[in-house]
């Protein structure tokens, strides 16, 4: 994210000039009691969402008990069909989604670039957020944090025997005992194919193609996989589903890779053409609250770039865990090749 | 297909008369416009994409591809592979199937022709996931009780396997055959087993030489049914085959939309199909154009029941342990997925929950809607679909007016079009003015009038053809009009038909998946799509209460319009 925003910064900064009054940093919206009526007077919001459907609807279920009258639409599915569905969505004329947020940092870099979002910068993050955290121009904000995490299945391997990096993952004894989400599918395994073929190498995934690995489509689905003993180990998949699956006695545990752990960061926006406005800015502003946060990180297991928020108990705080590096840009450029490359490689 | 055995003098003479017409041009090319805005733009765009690149230039590049790139040639084995498998297992299992439940005297018959279109009912992408709790090979149900039996290390079953996808697949098109075949051996007058019999051939050999040959054709068409379901279905193989490692055309196609979109390959993919399904029922056609299978005329006797004896119980056991593979098995894990902490959890008291319940019904934003948009669809596709079939039906059956071959293909050439091809050419076709559907109902209803048009109109043709035009011209001779004799004699005798084709489009839109996944849009979401969705985060739970409700009110609407019909007691699908 840091390095993708000082290329931002530098590359654009000659537009920002240009177009200053549009592109500087909007004034803080604050949720008053004149922005709620309106809202009410809208009725709903309709949300685009990658994350777990259930942390949706909850999320969404608080939101409505604060602000009675005001609806969420939960539309969930993994990150890059959410992509797909606005493009071939806007390509018709349709403007039916109010916010979204992906897994795949790299869908706001596409967004922005077609102006098809709107400045709105919650107060909270005008205030506490880093700017590695947000965009200069306001268009969108790190909503959530997620990790993309080995684990295994406790019945079935011992602590001891667990891969505890992605190269342990390409020792014989896993062939066909690895489960692993797809990128053309998900946003958080997109980002974190990216990673790992530029730390380790597209040489491991060519080896890890001869695992006989079970394929599926989100990155949420992997710890379900392993928590039902389907398959012993997962190479990649949500660090916040393995812990909530874990909060419900399930036999699975995770491992952070020692060559580092792939770092998703899911931005959120609001579109232009949004059919709810104010709804909409109701709706993103309360989801950077100190409030809002903190029931992702308490229903979701999932992590925030707000400082005021209380790491749970048993959660690993990101600053002791080797992170590999984000950078958007790059995915943004590289996210077709990397689909067929990989398709290539485990023919799906 | 086999049009020209009902030219008897009489019907030559019929058109004749009504060759002078004024009326039936009118006629015909209202119809004709009609299918040509459902069936021939869509067709059209799809011709257009595979023949362009993306500039629009004309091109063959997209076929070069299609045969030299194996990501995209090997789904293209894959399919014929499957295809052919499919088409031989379902009609082999569901034929004798039908014969037992037809023609014996197997107790509980009506019970298990209920329980068949129960079957007929699931989904087949929701007996997909039944079947991976089932039969995933480490953690399915099955696997598990065969380890603990054998002490095994091995899985008994792989779901995850081009047989695995095969026979998920054969378990729902078998239903198909089986209501085809059982209506053709429905409407075999006594009176030619009699004759057989009188004649001093014994009981099985009655059956050998009266019966079967009788019902080659329902058998053929079952086949034939098996086969392109297996080429066009999209929902079993992206649920089976992505984890398994291969894909099938379908999915392929799916995954060329991906971003960016590559319309012109996908279009270059679908289109073997076409051409593949056009030969089969060219050759369908072939097979059975020479012979007449007219039998309900004027005179008809009840079929007799031939009688098991000491087989009447090892026959039953039979037919419901082939029923629970469709049915008790799967909906046994789904119920027990239902209430479930986590899939796979033990089944012990505290591993139990009511949670995916609550979810379902009280927390999920999408569940109101989706089935509210179900219903309406299904609905309206049924009974829409069912006037336009018989309509159709009628203007071919009886060559009423001129052109009407031209017709019957246009209504029958959907079959050949994978849903999700129909959705994408839909989607090209009505998402920009004057008429953009896309975003609306409108368009999901297109889309499931095409599919579904097909299966209508071969039903209530067939019950057209089994009635003679004997029966409608004594009404004539007798001088009552066109309209009346419709009314009096052609109707009523059609009445089980056209109560069946209702059904079967009703089943098929709630079954429907692979033109809404690429057609539905927030508020047009289908209940079919939710669950694709769900499986797409491996939500077992919420999946397993959302397919069950989906059944329930299938099988209730499906009941409801039996019994409201007088057609049968108890739910039952056939046709005339």
């Amino acid at each position: 994210m840091k390095i993708r925003l000082r290329n931002l910064l530098l590359g654009l900064g000659a537009m920002l000039a240009l177009a200053a009054p549009a592109a500087a940093q909007p004034a803080p919206t604050t949720i008053t009691p004149a922005l709620i009526e309106a809202a009410k007077k809208e009725g709903k919001v309709v949300w685009y969402t990658a994350v777990d459907v259930k942390v949706a609807e909850q999320l969404a279920k608080a939101f409505e008990a604060k602000f009675p009258g005001v609806k969420v639409q939960v539309e969930r599915s993994g990150a890059e069909r959410v992509f797909q569905r606005i493009g071939q969505e806007y390509a018709s004329n349709i403007a039916a989604v109010d916010v979204v947020d992906s897994s795949d940092a790299a869908h706001f870099v596409y967004w922005k670039r077609e102006g098809w979002l709107q400045p709105v910068v919650p107060e909270d993050v005008a205030k506490h957020y880093a700017p590695a955290y947000k965009d200069p121009g306001g268009l969108f904000a790190a909503w959530r944090i997620n990790l993309s995490v080995i684990a295994y299945n406790t019945q079935q391997v011992k602590p001891e025997e667990a891969p505890k990096s992605f190269a342990d993952l390409l020792d014989p004894k896993w062939a066909g005992k690895i489960v692993k989400a797809h990128p053309g599918y998900s946003g958080t395994i997109l980002t974190s194919t990216f990673q790992i073929s530029r730390d380790i190498g597209w040489s491991f995934f060519e080896k890890l193609a001869q695992q006989r690995i079970m394929q599926v489509q989100s990155s949420v689905d992997p710890p379900n996989k392993v928590a039902s003993g389907e398959r012993a180990v997962m190479a990649d998949g949500n660090e916040y589903n393995v812990a909530l699956l874990k909060a419900q006695k399930a036999p699975i545990e995770l491992v952070y890779p020692a060559e580092g752990t792939p770092l998703v960061i899911g931005p959120a926006g609001v579109m232009k053409r949004a059919p709810n406005q104010n709804a909409a800015k109701l709706f993103y502003t309360w989801l950077f609250t100190v409030e809002g946060q903190q029931y992702l990180i308490d229903i979701g297991s999932l992590r925030s770039a707000h400082p005021g928020i209380k790491v749970p108990a048993g959660q690993k705080p990101l600053s002791e865990i080797k992170l590999m590096k984000d950078d958007a840009e790059a995915v943004d450029k590289q996210a077709e090749e990397i689909k067929a490359r990989y398709t290539r490689l485990f023919k799906t | 297909m086999t049009a020209e055995t009902i030219v008897t003098p009489s019907a030559a003479r019929r058109a004749r008369i009504l060759g002078g017409f004024d009326a039936s041009l009118l006629v015909l090319s209202a119809a004709a416009v009609l299918l040509v805005l459902l069936i021939g733009l869509p067709v059209g765009w799809l011709f257009y994409y595979a023949l362009t690149d993306r500039t629009g230039a004309p091109t063959l590049a997209n076929f070069v591809a299609l045969a030299s790139d194996p990501a995209l040639r090997e789904p293209m084995l894959t399919t014929l592979t499957l295809c052919f498998c499919v088409a031989i297992a379902a009609p082999a299992v569901a034929s004798p199937l039908a014969w037992l439940v037809a023609r014996t005297d197997l107790p509980a018959r009506r019970t298990i022709r209920a329980l068949m279109t129960a079957s007929f009912v699931t989904p087949p992408f929701l007996g997909a996931i039944a079947w991976e709790i089932l039969a995933a090979p480490n953690s399915g149900i099955l696997n598990q009780l065969w380890r603990g039996l054998t002490g095994s290390p091995d899985p008994l079953l792989d779901i995850y396997s081009l047989p695995g996808l095969v026979f998920v697949i054969s378990c729902y098109t078998a239903p198909f055959a089986f209501v085809l075949v059982s209506n053709a051996l429905d409407r075999i007058p006594a009176d030619l087993e009699d004759a057989a019999g009188i004649l001093g051939a014994g009981r099985w050999r009655t059956v050998l030489t009266i019966t079967v040959p009788l019902v080659v054709p329902a058998i053929l068409a079952g086949a034939l049914i098996a086969f392109l379901q297996a080429m066009t279905l999209f929902g079993s193989p992206a649920i089976l085959a992505l984890p398994a490692g291969f894909h099938t055309i379908t999915t392929k196609i799916f995954a060329l939309f991906q971003f960016p979109p590559k319309p012109q390959l996908a279009a270059a993919a679908a289109l073997p199909l076409l051409v593949v399904t056009v030969v089969l029922l060219m050759v369908q056609s072939r097979l059975l154009g020479r012979r007449g299978y007219t039998v309900v005329s004027g005179k008809s006797g009840d079929p007799r029941l031939i009688r098991l004896g000491a087989f009447r119980i090892p026959a039953l056991l039979l037919v419901l342990a082939i029923l629970a593979l469709p049915l008790f098995l799967p909906y046994t894990a789904l119920l027990k997925a239902a209430i479930s902490t986590y899939p796979g959890a033990p089944f012990v008291p505290e591993a139990m929950t009511l949670k995916h319940l609550r979810f379902v019904f009280l927390e999920f934003s999408q569940t109101q809607k989706a089935f509210w948009n179900t219903v309406v669809l299904a609905l309206s596709t049924a009974t829409l679909g069912t006037l336009l079939a018989l309509f159709i039906s009628y203007l071919t059956a009886r060559r009423a007016i001129p052109g009407s071959k031209t017709l019957e293909f246009l209504a029958t050439a959907p079959v050949a079009i994978p849903g999700i091809v129909l959705g994408v050419g839909l989607f090209l076709a009505y998402a920009r003015p004057p008429l953009a559907l896309y975003g609306t109902l409108w368009i999901l209803l297109l889309a499931f009038l095409t599919i579904e048009l097909p299966a209508a109109f071969q039903q209530l043709r067939s019950s057209f053809r089994a009635v003679h035009p004997e029966l409608e011209e004594a009404s004539r001779i007798l001088g009552a009009g066109r309209l009346k004799t419709l009314a009096r004699i052609t109707a009523p005798l059609l009445k089980s038909g056209v109560v069946a084709a209702w059904c079967f489009v009703f089943i098929g839109v709630v079954r429907e998946l692979s033109a809404a996944i690429m057609l539905f849009t927030s508020d047009t979401k289908v209940l079919s799509v939710v669950i694709y969705d769900l499986n797409e985060s491996g939500d077992l739970g919420a999946i397993a209460v959302l397919g069950t409700a989906m059944l329930l009110i299938t099988f209730a609407v499906v009941g409801f319009a039996n019994w409201i019909t007088g057609v049968g007691s108890g739910v039952r699908l056939r046709g005339g």
